[in-house]
């Protein structure tokens, strides 16, 4: 479905995350975030960076990953996106919600 | 003379020196496989065991009775693979030379991954259910509890069979009603995920059987650590679960020999390409099961699948034509739902569960996605059927390597 935001028609699925990451920007992210009550901070930046790295590279996203990014601990990770942190840093990083295989 | 060397003798490896011994020519050929252990485990028993339903005999047997006359069966732990020489060296000191190799070497539980966990309550309070110890410490734990918190958890993703924690959560409440103690047993089933099963449609047509069965959720927990003290598992976001009983699935990693030849990624899994299973880093090496990070399920019924392709692709690579890239992560799996019933789901790396009938189309008489009395016969019977058929690499008739789209109601996942 579409979406209006951050002045841009962007496409997202059901639960709102985007389908196409080529019309991802900054701006979205920050929309994205506050929609989700978070501002962002450098410390944020830093961590959907690294989740974009991962995710050019086709590398699964997990907490074990996290906790050996060498960016932030699985704490900090909470702390700045609280409950299901994984599941919005890649909403705001407009990527894909992780699935674990099953 | 040429070498090929499989690594475990567990499901995958056995049945691929099953397979590998009738294809490869014996005057150009030595087939040799490695196993630490002599017994081999009926893996999917261990859910049974727990619960009376099924015997310790039921669930071992010697090894070497599966494995082909012709074969080399050396009964040694593996101690390094040095891919640059193309050999294998054994714990004795013992060095092989081969020319193909064949990781079979499976997963297992890493409980020390966790705080608290592998503690002083190892194996008292908090069990794991996925090695043999494990599931019989546990039916002598359950055979005179007297009730309280049953708490059945899954530590991270990925774990082999995963429904085989649900399944245990549906088995322990037919187990406590038929003891006529269920109203002492309260069951919550804690997980990392968002519900309690990883594919949409099979978590919605699952959902109703928690609810039925008066299971407690407990979604998105990613725990940090057990407090064996105070009985309770606390997660990342301080989130706590108390329990009596813990029954748990601990971080599932390949062997550390795979980490010690520097073969693995974080969980020690192989990386391996999807379609061919042809390993990423080595042309020669191969891998199937358990030990490679293919987004399939790690199961027994996966590794079957794979078996053919692999061998398929081995006799190719012989060959020097191309690999075919065949695979697609076919999976089925019967799900216990206690009471004498279970379902069939089957899908692959781009087709969720299904729904319909298995393996004839629109008869049956194995119903996907639907609880009933036959799919319980058939996960019963499969534990004949791996011991009389799959290992032993014979074709099971009608079941495919690939999925069949037929008598199944198609749903593309995204
Ligand atoms: C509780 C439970 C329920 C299950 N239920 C089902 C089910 O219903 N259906 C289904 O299809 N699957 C089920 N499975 C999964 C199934 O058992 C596995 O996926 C299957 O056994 C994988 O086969 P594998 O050969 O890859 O690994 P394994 O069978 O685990 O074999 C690996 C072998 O390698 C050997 N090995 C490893 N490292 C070394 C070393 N360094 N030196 C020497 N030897 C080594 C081990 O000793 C072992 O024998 C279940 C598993 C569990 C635990």
């Amino acid at each position: 479905m579409k979406k209006f935001i951050a002045n841009t028609e962007i496409d997202v699925n059901d639960e709102g995350y985007l389908t196409d990451f080529s019309q991802w920007n900054k701006d979205i992210g920050n929309e994205l975030a506050k929609e989700q009550e978070i501002e962002m901070t450098d410390k944020h930046w830093e961590v959907i960076d690294y989740i974009h790295d991962k995710y050019k590279n086709e590398e699964p996203l997990s907490i074990r990953g996290i906790k050996k990014s060498g960016v932030i601990n699985i704490k900090e990770f909470y702390a700045l996106f609280p409950a299901g942190p994984l599941k919005k840093a890649t909403l705001i990083a407009g990527i894909p919600k992780p699935k674990s295989c099953i | 003379m040429k070498n090929l060397v499989i690594l475990g003798a567990g499901t995958s490896g056995t049945m691929m020196s099953n397979h590998l011994v009738s294809k490869l020519p014996k005057k150009d050929w030595k087939i040799t496989v490695i196993d630490q252990y002599k017994t081999h485990y009926y893996q999917p028993g261990f859910l049974f065991l727990p619960f009376d339903i099924y015997t310790t005999k039921q669930v071992k047997k010697k090894g070497k009775k599966f494995i082909p006359k012709h074969v080399n069966y050396i009964q040694e732990k593996i101690e390094l693979i040095v891919p640059e020489n193309n050999q294998v060296k054994l714990e004795s000191g013992t060095t092989l030379n081969y020319d193909i190799l064949i990781i079979a070497t499976g997963t297992k539980i890493a409980p020390d991954e966790i705080e608290g966990m592998n503690g002083p309550e190892w194996h008292k309070s908090v069990f794991d259910f996925y090695t043999y110890e494990g599931a019989k410490a546990l039916r002598n734990k359950l055979r005179d509890w007297k009730g309280g918190k049953l708490v059945v958890h899954i530590t991270e993703m990925p774990i082999k069979c995963p429904v085989a924690p649900l399944e245990f959560a549906f088995l322990a409440d037919s187990y406590f009603k038929n003891k006529g103690m269920r109203d002492k047993v309260d069951i919550t089933y804690v997980t990392p995920l968002g519900g309690a099963f990883t594919k949409p449609k099979a978590t919605e047509a699952l959902h109703y059987l928690l609810e039925e069965k008066n299971i407690k959720e407990v979604t998105d927990f990613n725990i940090e650590r057990v407090d064996y003290e105070n009985n309770k598992i606390i997660d990342y976001a301080d989130t706590e679960v108390e329990y009596d009983l813990l029954v748990t699935v601990p971080t599932n990693m390949g062997d550390a020999l795979i980490e010690r030849s520097g073969m693995g990624d974080d969980l020690n899994f192989v990386p391996t390409h999807k379609a061919t299973l042809q390993t990423k880093d080595y042309e020669n090496i191969f891998a199937i099961g358990d030990a490679t990070n293919l987004p399939a399920s790690k199961a027994g019924s996966v590794a079957h699948f794979e078996a053919e392709i692999l061998t398929e692709n081995i006799l190719r690579f012989i060959e020097g034509e191309p690999l075919k890239e065949e695979f697609d992560g076919h999976a089925n799996c019967f799900i216990e739902t206690g009471n004498g019933k279970a379902l069939l789901i089957d899908f692959n790396y781009t087709h969720e569960p299904v729904e319909g009938t298995f393996p004839f189309p629109g008869v049956g008489p194995l119903k996907l996605l639907k609880e009933s009395r036959t799919n319980h016969m058939g996960k019963m019977a499969f534990r004949w059927i791996y011991w009389n058929m799959l290992i032993k690499g014979i074709h099971i008739p009608f079941v495919s390597a690939t999925m069949s789209e037929k008598g199944k109601e198609f749903e593309k996942t995204t």
